[in-house]
């Protein structure tokens, strides 16, 4: 296992600049998530490490090494494909020793590697079986353990989840995790739904148009989101957000006014009158006529029930929808007008920029 | 529904018109050459009976000719030609379609003018350069011909296939250390089986049943193919019928003997299980 570090990584392929000057260090043994929209960039980063493309410039360096000019075979990496990519005419135990028998490991050895790949896996009554008779749930498990029997430094995954159903994705979610504790591997792993990304993250990385938006803990990104884009991505349903402008400064206290909320007072700080912000709270902090520093009022078009919480999808007063969790049986009925409050705690505000204000100035208030 | 009835029988009645119309002249070789030579003439379309069977013509052929010698020169020819461009052939696909290297397309270009330009037009030239490198009248002169001759369709079509074979599998292949060679031979080339064995049926069929190469490359007995050796009994007034269709009919039979070994191989759905 082995520290993996990006420096000022581009990559372009033509004109279109896919990659834009990337930098990243990886711990030793850390479970490291790049999450996205498609077309973000990061499956070309997750590419780039594992040598299968060549970036335009910059480094990458494992376990000190720089990797730069080096075969994917000699990065000491290993890759487990969204499509599994299992040699289909080769059995279980031959899909995972095929590639062992050109990096010289010894026949013995193999067999070792493989026996406990597969007991860890519980692939052992597989292992004579041909890639066509699995199951997905099982391909994607022998090539997980092709990637054990390497015994690489780096573990890539791109997102390897996806072609698998809603309940084999979360078992092998846990699965996958299991095995981070298990091995104490380094992982890259690479998902655009940020719940696989929060739920197995030491750290995630939000990759936007080919740039990183922020780096952070789960729970740090769902707190302190750097910026709109970050705040929008992550966590489900989405950030409810509300335009604003600042209307005056009064006595250390920006006054902000937004056609769908009531009016805001924050900290001035450095903002001055004419300041347009972006005001954003999440569904799960709105309460219905609960009091707080902010609030926000429409009429209720869909009440979706999930059991444990609903979401009322409401109609603001500048026509876009916003939802808010509901906890309970007490559930608004469509047509309502409603009023949602949030504490100040729990409301973000950005600047025209889209990077999030201090939290604190907003807590003060 | 009865229109969808209408059209399959329709199609069924073409497919069987058009099967006949190949099937009966093989047919009429192969009966008539069991056939004595007044029968063959008396009665062209009858089968052999008790008083017009006869075994002249393959007895014939056996004694007083070098059938066999023709026979094997048509098998080493055909079998190492294929072998050959199924092996190039399918190197050259994967190399077209996996590197980019400078000129890569025009090189496929190239190699595809061969689609278009019969070989043929070329056979002055051919004669030339194989007495000049003392290829005369040797197999090895038709071989390099027909290899030459089947690549292009051979590249043409085993690229098409390559391209369809995940290109996760061949990152997958160098992620774990295989080398390049290997992972052709060994995790490209048996995906690409199927291909491989529509390519070699087509590939033999004209090297085995060609006359215009081996008849201005080889001059002996010894280098004469199967094709070639028959048109000895075909003479300017008199033809001895009982041998030429009694050679024919042995002509038949390596051909079929390889297609069905082929056609075996012809299973698709040989990725199942690879991705997704």
């Amino acid at each position: 296992m082995a520290r993996l570090h990006i420096d000022a990584l581009n990559k372009s392929y033509g004109e279109t600049q896919v990659l834009i000057d990337i930098s990243l260090s990886i711990e030793d043994g850390e479970f490291l998530v790049l999450v996205g929209p498609s077309g973000c960039g990061k499956s070309t980063l997750l590419r780039m490490i594992a040598g299968l493309d060549a970036p335009t410039s910059g480094d990458i360096v494992i376990a000190d090494r720089k990797v730069n000019a080096l075969a994917p075979a000699e990065r000491k990496i290993a890759m487990v494909f969204q499509s599994y990519a299992l040699y289909p005419h080769m059995d279980v135990r031959k899909n995972m020793t095929f590639g062992l028998k050109f990096t010289g490991v010894a026949a013995a050895e193999r067999d070792r590697r493989v026996a406990e790949a597969a007991r860890m896996l519980r692939l052992e009554p597989l292992l004579q079986r041909y890639p066509r008779d699995l199951s997905g749930g099982q391909r994607q498990r022998v090539a997980i353990g092709r990637a054990i029997v390497r015994e690489p430094d780096v573990f890539l995954f791109d997102e390897p989840l996806s072609n698998l159903d809603a309940a084999l994705r979360v078992s092998t979610r846990v699965e996958i995790a299991r095995l981070h504790r298990l091995l104490k591997a380094t992982i890259v792993y690479v998902t655009h739904d940020q719940i696989e990304a929060m739920t197995l993250a030491d750290r995630i990385v939000v990759m936007n148009q080919g740039r990183i938006e922020q780096v952070g803990k789960p729970l740090d990104l769902y707190y302190e989101p750097a910026n709109l884009f970050v705040a929008g991505f992550i966590g489900s349903p989405a950030m409810n957000f509300f335009p604003a402008t600042v209307e005056r400064i009064e006595g250390g206290a920006a006054h902000a006014y937004g056609a769908s909320m009531a009016p805001l007072s924050l900290p001035a700080g450095a903002l001055k009158a004419g300041d347009e912000l972006t005001i954003g709270v999440r569904p799960e902090h709105m309460t219905a006529g609960g009091p707080g520093a902010f609030a926000a009022s429409g009429i209720v078009e869909l009440v979706e029930r999930l059991g444990e919480a609903s979401y009322a999808h409401v109609r603001r007063a500048d026509d876009k929808m916003m939802v808010a969790e509901i906890r309970g049986r007490d559930t608004p009925s469509p047509g309502e007008s409603i009023t949602f409050g949030a504490p100040a705690d729990d409301v973000h505000a950005f600047d025209a920029s889209g990077r999030r204000l201090d939290p604190k100035m907003i807590k003060i208030a | 529904m009865l229109k969808q009835r209408g059209e399959t029988l329709g199609v069924h009645i073409i497919l069987v018109a058009y099967s006949l119309l190949a099937i009966g002249p093989i047919l009429l070789v192969v009966m008539n050459s069991f056939k004595t030579r007044k029968a063959i003439f008396g009665a062209p379309l009858a089968p052999p009976d008790t008083t017009t069977f006869s075994l002249i013509g393959y007895y014939k052929v056996f004694n007083a000719s070098h059938i066999v010698t023709y026979f094997a020169n048509s098998l080493i020819v055909t079998l190492v030609s294929m072998a050959l461009v199924l092996l190039f052939g399918a190197m050259a696909a994967w190399a077209l379609t996996e590197y980019k290297f400078r000129g890569s397309t025009a090189l496929a270009l190239f190699l595809s003018i061969g689609i278009m330009v019969p070989i043929r037009l070329g056979s002055v030239a051919i004669v030339t350069m194989m007495r000049k490198a003392g290829l005369n009248d040797t197999l090895t002169a038709l071989i390099l011909v027909y290899i030459a001759q089947g690549l292009p369709m051979s590249i043409f079509i085993l690229s098409e296939f390559v391209q369809q074979i995940p290109k996760d599998l061949r990152d997958a292949a160098r992620c774990d250390g295989v080398p390049e060679t290997r992972i052709f031979f060994e995790v490209i080339a048996p995906l690409l089986r199927p291909a491989i064995a529509t390519v070699a049926v087509f590939t033999i069929v004209p090297i085995w049943n060609d006359l215009w190469f081996p008849l201005i490359l080889t001059s002996s007995d010894s280098t004469h193919t199967i094709t070639l050796g028959v048109q000895q009994f075909l003479g300017q007034y008199i033809t001895d019928w009982n041998s030429v269709l009694a050679a024919l009919s042995m002509a038949i039979l390596p051909v079929v003997a390889i297609y069905v070994i082929f056609s075996r191989q012809l299973i698709s759905g040989l990725t199942a299980g690879a991705v997704k």
